[in-house]
């Protein structure tokens, strides 16, 4: 083995928050190498010409939940950071009417009013509770959890914060945020609206991407979650990055160069190398070894515990937990090239309504009925779907006149009963096809190419386990001081030197950034106390 | 009664708010439809366009025009070729600046100067014995400033010339079968361009445009992005940043060239064969370090700003249009640095932003400045940095 193959620092995973976690510990003036299974760094929020000319965000395809120390810490703006507001949301209708929100506070509510005059002054309510949870929440985003099990004087103090930090908030905002985590987005819901389109819009997010429905409990949790994006002080507002989230990652990739990090391509790791209880490298699927006294992984924790380290190393229950762990991926993408825009019919030539999502979830209902599908071990015969016409906000994306669009897809679970995913996929690309076609008349006839991503394409390709977007599913038992295991939440691991800072780590899923920034201040810190 | 430009009958039809404001005795779209910052979104990632045809426009012609203009304006006209134009400005005899303004030349002798205020007199009287013609043209010519990195591609489908223009170039052309000179000029630190436009071709070019622009989606914008986009670009606005010291009250009202960051237009001041009016003073003013103030870019700490709020319990704002009046700074002891001119959250830096005039002494990149603030209802103050202007200086504004 040669010096040139020692590093400070090794990351396995070149996913969004590979390249977080690598820019940081670079930054710190760590030798840092970043080593992604792909030709393209990105994992999941990558951008891909599929069809010449269409720039397709193949999986992940909005920007949000990145928090705002991850941009000013790396200097992001620096490197081209170039977000594009998505101002509207426009939610169609069975029977042809629709509710197109923007960002007009008063036209919002004669909107509403449209629907049901008694939710416009709900709405405000509503909206107002939501940003009191949100502000609660906020600072648990941007700490390292408590270590509720921990014996030290440090472990105190935090879990002193917390208590301190909820102790002083308003009682009706903590148990609002209880309600939103332990409880149903309908029942939450059904206390503010009457209005059924104005509650599909509203709970659609709170299915996205975990195998719950609108009317289980947990929902709200997904609800809040999603809720907990910021942009430009818009407090639960999306946006979109110029290029897609591949964009996105490429910008990251940049950053972590600029501050030294080596990325290898093409680098799939296959185990991590320990010694005496510690890692000490890791050796590729090809035998090339790399040797550093830190290794962190990105990837989920099923493959962090069980794939890239020996697990008879770790102890029984942080095993036992592992396999307990809930990675129901119940989401698929079909991305469409388009001809020219869509037409909605009561809309006529209009496309002012495709500057932000399309969410095709006409009441809870209509959510609750593509879940019991899925249930069962089946795709939604009528899916939820989340949609964006990114080449609206992003003219690059797509030829002039032509259009790429993006559809998140819910239910698709990764367990079909009684079928597989390669011989359903393209009759799920039909089912897709054929709900749109239902909204917007002569849908289909503008499709020149479409790309359809199973649970099990997400798996195959980016090795989320189970197809799961969060890399764990976000369930109460599996969020903060439980991610991903009791006792674990802190990025470290019974092996001494062996981080995580992936999506399955607090506080989860979404290009968020947030893992990868807290588990960089674990390693600093370890460092600091060790050296 | 207010007057409406040219593009008007169209940009009613655009204009789904109905909102307008008043811009040098026109109406003015305030902002196109109810996502008016959408319209700041759409320039800097596609191509958007505005009516700048409020704009003053004087033809200044004759065999004396170019020593007109060179003993008139404070940036040396001598050095603009034809086909090329100039951001300039002109100052009064002390020293002081009187007003900006961007001026074309077509030929050794023809020139045409565009500008926020009307200057016909003042121009005239400048003429004294020499061989020049200054006429008004502002009604003649309508403007339109086509703006984005879509902006190329929008018009070279109409007017090819685009693609040979350099930054601040222009050429005559045809769209629509009218004549339109293209510029590559604009008002938003962007690749962009602007179309002079005999006025009564103006909707026939705009429709034009529109029907070219239709693809790269091409939209209006109005005022407010306009304003968000010229802060950005560190662009001072006359009427913001400064007013003609020839209507001052008293000294805090006029400023020296280099006092509002505009030292890099007098580019070979200390050449005498070229007085110019209110040269000898900008002379003595730097040679005896005179200048009270420095023009510098504030850049505000975003985590300071976010815990401010946030510490108090509210939401940090960050969506208002940019602060309508001037915002007090001081320096680490608490004394008077000096007072932002524009104040704005800034999309593409992630964080607010003000163009501000300090103290010299404080005017060294990486300074803090303390920027006033209102939280609560009481006066508190968040961190800055000072920074070069412009914040935002993509490539492409200036790339061929």
């Amino acid at each position: 083995m040669t010096d040139t193959n020692r590093y400070d620092a090794i990351v396995i995973g070149g996913g969004h928050n590979g390249l977080v976690n690598g820019a940081y510990l670079a930054k710190a003036g760590l030798k840092t190498l970043i080593l992604e299974r792909r030709h393209l760094v990105g994992g999941a929020a990558i951008t891909e010409e599929l069809f010449p000319g269409f720039s397709f965000t193949t999986f992940s395809y909005a920007l949000s939940l990145i928090r705002p120390e991850v941009i000013r810490e790396l200097e992001l703006v620096k490197f081209g950071f170039n977000p594009i507001h998505m101002p509207t949301s426009f939610a169609p209708m069975e029977n042809g009417d629709y509710l197109l929100l923007g960002p007009d506070r008063d036209e919002n509510l004669r909107e509403i009013m449209r629907h049901s005059p008694r939710d416009a002054d709900a709405m405000d309510r509503y909206e107002h509770d939501i940003t009191r949870v949100l502000q609660l929440m906020y600072p648990l985003f941007d700490r390292v959890p408590p270590n509720i099990f921990g014996k030290t004087p440090e472990d105190a103090e935090d879990v002193a914060w917390l208590l301190g930090h909820l102790g002083s908030a308003e009682p009706k905002v903590v148990h609002d945020a209880v309600r939103l985590i332990t409880g149903s987005i309908a029942d939450f819901l059904d206390d503010y609206f009457e209005s059924e389109i104005l509650k599909g819009y509203l709970a659609a997010s709170s299915t996205t991407g975990t195998k719950v429905g609108p009317m289980s409990a947990g929902s709200g949790l997904v609800s809040l979650m999603m809720a907990m994006g910021e942009h430009d002080g818009h407090l639960g507002s999306w946006s979109f990055h110029k290029g897609g989230n591949g964009g996105f990652t490429q910008l990251l990739a940049t950053a972590a160069q600029a501050f030294g990090a080596e990325i290898r391509l093409e680098a799939a790791v296959d185990h991590v190398i320990t010694k005496d209880g510690r890692a000490i490298g890791v050796v590729l699927a090809d035998g090339t070894e790399f040797h550093a006294g830190v290794v962190v992984s990105a990837l989920d924790p099923r493959q962090t515990f069980t794939k890239l380290v020996d697990q008879r190393e770790l102890p029984d229950d942080l095993v036992e937990s592992i396999d307990r762990f809930q990675f129901n991926g119940t989401s698929a993408k079909v991305n469409f090239a388009l001809d020219a825009a869509p037409r909605y019919p009561a809309l006529g030539d209009r496309t002012d309504q495709y500057r932000g999502f399309i969410s095709v979830a006409p009441s809870i209902e209509y959510l609750e009925r593509a879940y019991d599908a899925s249930k069962y071990g089946w795709y939604s015969e009528r899916p939820y779907l989340d949609c964006c016409i990114q080449s609206f906000l992003d003219p690059d994306m797509a030829p002039p006149g032509k259009h790429v669009m993006s559809c998140f897809v819910q239910y698709a679970p990764y367990h079909l009963k009684g079928g597989d995913w390669d011989t359903e996929r393209d009759n799920l690309g039909d089912t897709v096809q054929a709900t749109l076609e239902g909204f917007f008349p002569g849908f289909g006839a503008l499709v020149l190419h479409r790309e359809i991503v199973t649970p099990l394409d997400i798996e195959r390709v980016v090795g989320l386990s189970e197809g799961n977007i969060y890399a764990g599913d976000f369930l109460a038992p599996q969020m903060y001081f439980f991610r991903p295991a009791p006792g674990w939440s802190q990025y470290r691991t019974p092996i001494e030197g062996y981080y995580q800072c992936g999506s399955g780590t607090h506080p989860g899923g979404c290009v968020m950034g947030a893992p990868a920034r807290l588990a960089s201040q674990q390693i600093l810190k370890d460092r600091v106390a060790t050296s | 009664m207010v007057k409406t430009t040219p593009f008007h009958p169209r940009l009613a039809e655009l204009n789904t708010t109905q909102l307008w404001t008043h811009w040098a005795g026109y109406l003015s779209a305030t902002q196109y439809d109810v996502a008016g910052k959408h319209e700041y979104f759409g320039v800097r990632n596609a191509v958007g366009f505005f009516d700048a045809s409020p704009l003053h426009k004087y033809e200044i012609s004759g065999r004396d025009a170019e020593r007109f203009l060179s003993g008139l304006l404070a940036r040396d006209i001598r050095t603009c070729r034809p086909g090329r134009a100039q951001y300039t400005i002109w100052c009064d005899s002390s020293g002081h600046v009187l007003e900006d303004g961007v001026v074309f030349r077509h030929s050794d002798t023809d020139f045409l100067l565009t500008a926020a205020e009307p200057n016909l007199s003042f121009l005239q009287s400048q003429i004294g014995s020499m061989q020049v013609c200054v006429v008004q043209v502002s009604e003649q010519y309508a403007m339109l400033a086509v703006q984005g990195p879509r902006s190329r591609a929008a018009l070279a489908a109409l007017a090819p010339e685009v693609n040979r223009l350099g930054y601040f170039g222009h050429a005559q052309s045809k769209i629509a079968g009218c004549e339109v000179t293209v510029s590559r000029t604009g008002f938003t630190g962007d690749l962009g361009y602007e179309i002079r436009i005999p006025s009564d071709d103006a909707l026939s070019v705009l429709d034009a445009v529109l029907e070219a622009g239709e693809p790269h989606r091409m939209r209006p914008f109005g005022d407010q992005a306009l304003n968000l986009l010229r802060i950005e670009a560190g662009l001072p606005l006359i009427g913001v940043e400064f007013t003609s010291s020839r209507y001052s009250f008293n000294e805090h009202d006029r400023f020296t060239p280099d006092e509002l960051g505009f030292g890099w237009l007098l580019k070979g001041i200390d050449d005498e064969s070229r007085p110019f009016v209110g040269r000898r003073s900008i002379l003595a003013e730097r040679a005896n370090h005179a200048s009270r103030w420095t023009t510098v870019g504030l850049s505000v700490d975003s985590r300071a700003y976010d815990s401010l709020f946030f510490d108090a319990g509210l939401v940090p704002p960050k969506d208002e249009p940019p602060a309508a009046w001037e915002t007090m700074l001081y320096d680490d002891r608490g004394e008077r640095a000096g007072y932002a001119t524009s104040y704005t959250y800034s999309p593409m830096m992630q964080t607010h932003v003000g163009i501000a005039r300090v103290r010299p002494e404080l005017a060294v990149v990486g300074n803090t400045i303390h920027v006033e603030q209102t939280v609560n209802h009481v006066y508190t103050t968040v961190a800055a940095t000072v920074t070069k202007l412009p914040f935002f200086n993509p490539e492409r504004k200036t790339s061929m």
